[in-house]
């Protein structure tokens, strides 16, 4: 074969495998959701969403109290992470000289990167011990920890991207910084705030490790925030290390709804932002 | 008024992270007071006479990482420059969305997949067929159990696809249009226009992009806990069961007693610390790099 | 919008719940099974009382006590004086609530058979020394039974537990190698084997895992139909894990039960003492600063040591000893 032969050749073949690789990689997502509905859509039933657990080896027992208290400490961690991720982000972008918003900056980045376990650490030493009690509190704080970073880097991003001469409008027309930020520069950058806010609940909505010292678990409902309480992602970890036949199906039923949740989580954050070309234009 | 406010909020940032470092520093004083630097390379892990090394888990967490990266960077960075240089626009947006949704599937639910259909896989398929063909090597030789080294750095490689693959088509896309003309001019195939000029000048962001995943395999916790066996001891063989930094925390925190015992547990905690920040600088500033270079939007 | 619904479902979710404080203990796998049905049953009997029992391992319910994040522990292993004297703010107090036995599971191909075993060839197994299902000794103790020339995969615990104190405790006890090299405790430097999360985790393990053995408690075996051997006990009897070997273990140690009830009852005399037998033991504290959990507690040791014994039976574990009851329900009053 000549030289251009074989070059053509190679060509041909290394473009091949590249889309090989794309497709193999691509259908993973499919392989996983496949699993999950072929494993988990029988169970997902009335039972499922309604009742609570069983001991082991009764059967027709349900996560609902999992349901329900991943809900509560996600809405803790909302609760915390979001006026920081969203305050802190108006900071860096709409103030702030030099050293401080960067020192921020690294720190957060910081927090982004630490392992969740560790996380699951310091909301143990710092929450759990001297509150003497596992809580939902815990676990919502822990979960907030991972939140924060996500929701200042995109209010800064998107605050960012609002041109000043909106700011310099609203400033001419004799409306105080404050009054401009809230008013006018907030509301133009609003899309891509939410899309922070929905992505960072995505993250954490299927977190387990730093649930593990901090939320614990629960057989019943958690009468009280400083309970601990059921979550699905330590549900499912727990029935799917059990031998029980009976939790291993409910395990699949759990982590296909999670699964479902986090997936519609990121597509609605996609389309929202999707559609922040449309009003920045106006 | 509004910027004292926001600042208290930013500043909280600032403060609770250096409260994290501080409660990790002082939680394993006790550890770092009885075993110093030698924690770093003893071998045992005994909670009876209270003798604490945290070996096994770092290269349990350092071979189970790399291990991944050699599987998913080829095919990752492969899928990237199909990705970036062949497919065209909307098929390549359309695949870069579902592989980054991949990104989003918790950590809990690879583990639930990888012990109910991975590990029987790898215990009556794979691990018997590696022993027949390569037990020659101290690295498939053992029993096959499913659990091990290897089913961890199977599911850690599908976990880290997502972030090579985003990131580095990202670098590639940020390459000037010029440099693949001029390559095109000289007679280069596309492969070798691609592979010789383009990757090169994208090879910061691409590193960069191994660094990040690096760091997300080396903190996996769940998935990891699930499939890697429990076992506190070194072994050769990638068919063997180990431990990493985050399983073995995550399994014995909630009942270490004895004052020793938490603070080793802790201070693994402040070493995992420490490797994921050290790579994550190093990721920041490669990816850094690149876009500097390529860019055309500042 | 998201924010919305969670909120109304959170709303509707706090008017569903009761008002009532829950209790919460955590400890040991090994009673975990007749633990929970325990709670469910005294919660439907007092509907105001909840008591939340999550089992993450013995070592698990000491710690936690310890630290004072949990109102109750449980362990199958006595605390130690050291772990007693560190706990400054009460003193605990063990309350034995039933006996059972840890059992070899084993997952062998071709086996359906039970298989003997001694505690010279358990320690071996567990020490890595013996580690092909057809050796000798193996063979030598149960002849005309077809064991394969597999290797044998050994499961242990990877947390922290009171039934490997038990199995350690046993092992110490047959086999000085075992004494020397390893030891007893709840979380020991296993020789070899994979690690699983309770009893639970070792009992899947070796469902999973072919050619594999490990040690649960006897109802986990039980409830998942999993193959479990006879032991050699030190009367020289092969005897299999049941409510008449476990209580017979038991027998003798009624009588010399000491005041704080912290006893090992491991390789006892008897001819049909099954060896690896153990009482478990709720850990609770002597002072109860909360009435109505002190009360909560109390009526829950009484109805425990009464009707709750009731139930043992019936989960393959063994109810306590009429004298040991007797003891015990002189120690509730010193509860404060």
């Amino acid at each position: 074969m000549n030289r251009l032969a074989r070059r053509n050749f190679l060509n041909n073949a290394m473009l091949s495998l590249t889309g090989l690789f794309t497709l193999l990689t691509v259908s993973i997502l499919f392989v996983i959701l496949g699993f999950l509905v072929w494993n988990g859509w029988r169970s997902v039933d009335l039972n499922f969403f309604t009742k609570l657990p069983l001991a082991a080896g009764e059967m027709g027992g349900g996560m609902a109290n999992a349901i329900v208290g991943s809900g509560v400490v996600i809405l803790i961690s909302i609760a915390i992470g979001v006026p920081v991720g969203f305050l802190g982000g108006i900071y860096l972008a709409e103030f702030g000289g030099k050293t401080v918003p960067m020192l921020i900056r690294y720190t957060a980045d910081l927090l982004n990167g630490v392992p969740s376990i560790v996380i699951g650490i310091f909301a143990w030493t710092v929450i759990v011990v001297p509150m003497h009690h596992f809580s939902a509190w815990a676990g919502g704080f822990a979960l907030s920890l991972m939140m924060i970073p996500i929701g200042l880097r995109a209010t800064e991003q998107f605050l960012r991207a609002v041109p000043n001469s909106l700011r310099e409008g609203s400033l001419a027309l004799g409306a105080s910084k404050t009054r401009t930020i809230l008013s006018v520069v907030v509301p133009a950058a609003k899309q891509g705030i939410l899309t922070g806010l929905i992505l960072g609940v995505a993250r954490i909505a299927g977190e387990t490790a730093p649930l593990l010292f901090t939320s614990l678990n629960n057989q019943f409902w958690a009468s009280k925030l400083g309970e601990p309480t059921a979550t699905l992602p330590v549900m499912i970890y727990t029935h799917a290390i059990s031998p029980y036949e009976d939790w291993h199906r409910q395990a699949w039923a759990a982590g296909l709804v999670l699964l479902l949740l986090v997936l519609a989580a990121n597509l609605a954050a996609r389309w929202v932002l999707s559609h922040v070309g449309s009003a920045q234009r106006g | 008024m509004a910027h004292l406010v926001t600042l208290a909020f930013a500043a909280s940032v600032f403060l609770v992270t250096v409260l994290l470092v501080y409660e990790l520093w002082i939680h394993s004083e006790a550890s770092r007071a009885k075993f110093g630097l030698s924690f770093l390379w003893k071998q045992t892990w005994d909670p009876v006479t209270d003798a604490f090394g945290a070996l096994p888990f770092i290269y349990g967490t350092a071979l189970t990482s790399l291990l991944a990266l050699l599987i998913s960077v080829p095919l990752g960075v492969g899928a990237a420059i199909f990705l970036a240089e062949l497919a065209p626009a909307r098929l390549s947006n359309a695949c870069t969305f579902l592989v980054e949704l991949l990104a989003a599937v918790p950590s809990v639910i690879y583990g639930l997949l990888a012990l109910f259909t991975l590990v029987p896989l790898l215990r009556s398929y794979v691990e018997p067929f590696l022993k027949r063909t390569l037990g020659f090597l101290p690295w498939f030789q053992g029993p096959a159990y499913g659990v091990g080294y290897l089913a961890a750095a199977l599911i850690l490689s599908v976990m880290t696809f997502p972030f090579i693959i985003s990131i580095s088509r990202e670098s590639l896309l940020a390459v000037p249009r010029e440099q693949r003309e001029a390559a095109l001019a000289l007679g280069a195939t596309k492969w070798e226009s691609t592979w010789r000029v383009v990757v090169p000048y994208a090879r910061l962001g691409i590193i960069g992009s191994v660094f990040l995943a690096l760091a997300r395999a080396l903190g996996e916790t769940m998935a990891v806990t699930m499939v890697i066996g429990n076992n506190t001891s070194i072994h050769a063989s990638l068919l063997a069961p180990g431990y990493t930094i985050a399983a073995i925390i995550a399994n014995e925190f909630t009942e270490a007693t004895g004052d020793v015992y938490l603070s080793a547990l802790v201070e693994l905690g402040l070493v995992l610390f420490a490797l994921t920040m050290i790579l994550n600088a190093l990721a920041q500033l490669l990816i850094l790099a690149t876009s500097s270079k390529g860019s055309r939007q500042e | 919008m998201k924010k919305h619904l969670l909120c109304t479902s959170l709303l509707a979710a706090v008017t569903v719940m009761p008002a009532a404080d829950t209790i919460n203990g955590a400890g040991a796998t090994f009673p975990a099974p007749i633990y929970q049905k325990w709670f469910e049953e005294f919660h439907k009997a007092h509907s105001d009382v909840r008591i939340n029992y999550q089992p993450i391992g013995s070592g698990g319910g000491i710690r936690q006590l310890t630290e004072g994040t949990v109102d109750f522990g449980a362990s199958d292993m006595p605390m130690t004086d050291a772990q007693i004297k560190a706990i400054t703010k009460f003193k605990p107090l063990h309350f034995p609530t039933v006996l059972g036995g840890v059992v070899p599971t084993y997952n062998v191909s071709g086996v359906s058979s039970e298989l003997k075993f001694t505690g010279e060839t358990l320690a071996g197994i567990f020490l890595g020394t013996i580690n092909k299902w057809n050796d000798p000794r193996l063979k030598r103790d149960n002849p005309g039974v077809n064991l394969p020339s597999e290797d044998i995969t050994v499961a242990h615990r990877s947390d922290a537990s009171g039934t490997s104190f038990v199995w350690t405790d046993y092992l110490s006890k047959v086999s000085p190698e075992w004494k020397g090299k390893v030891g007893a405790n709840t979380s020991v430097n296993w020789p070899v084997g994979l690690g699983g999360k309770g009893n639970e985790g070792v009992a899947g393990l070796v469902k999973q895992t072919p050619n594999s053995i490990g040690y649960v408690e006897l109802i986990y075996a039980v409830q998942n139909k999993m193959g479990y051997g006879s032991l050699k006990n030190a009367a020289g009897t092969f005897v299999k894990a049941d409510f008449n070997t476990v209580t017979e273990a038991a027998a003798g140690s009624a009588q010399s039960m000491p005041e704080d009830f912290r006893v090992s009852i491991t390789n006892a005399a008897g001819k049909n003492a099954y060896p690896v037998s153990t009482f478990t033991w709720l850990l609770i504290p002597d002072k109860i600063p909360n009435a109505a959990n002190k009360k909560a507690l109390t009526d829950f040791l009484k109805w425990m040591l009464t009707v709750g014994q009731q139930d043992a039976q019936g989960m393959s574990y063994a109810p306590l000893p009429k004298a040991v009851v007797a003891k015990e329900e002189k120690q509730i009053a010193l509860i404060k």
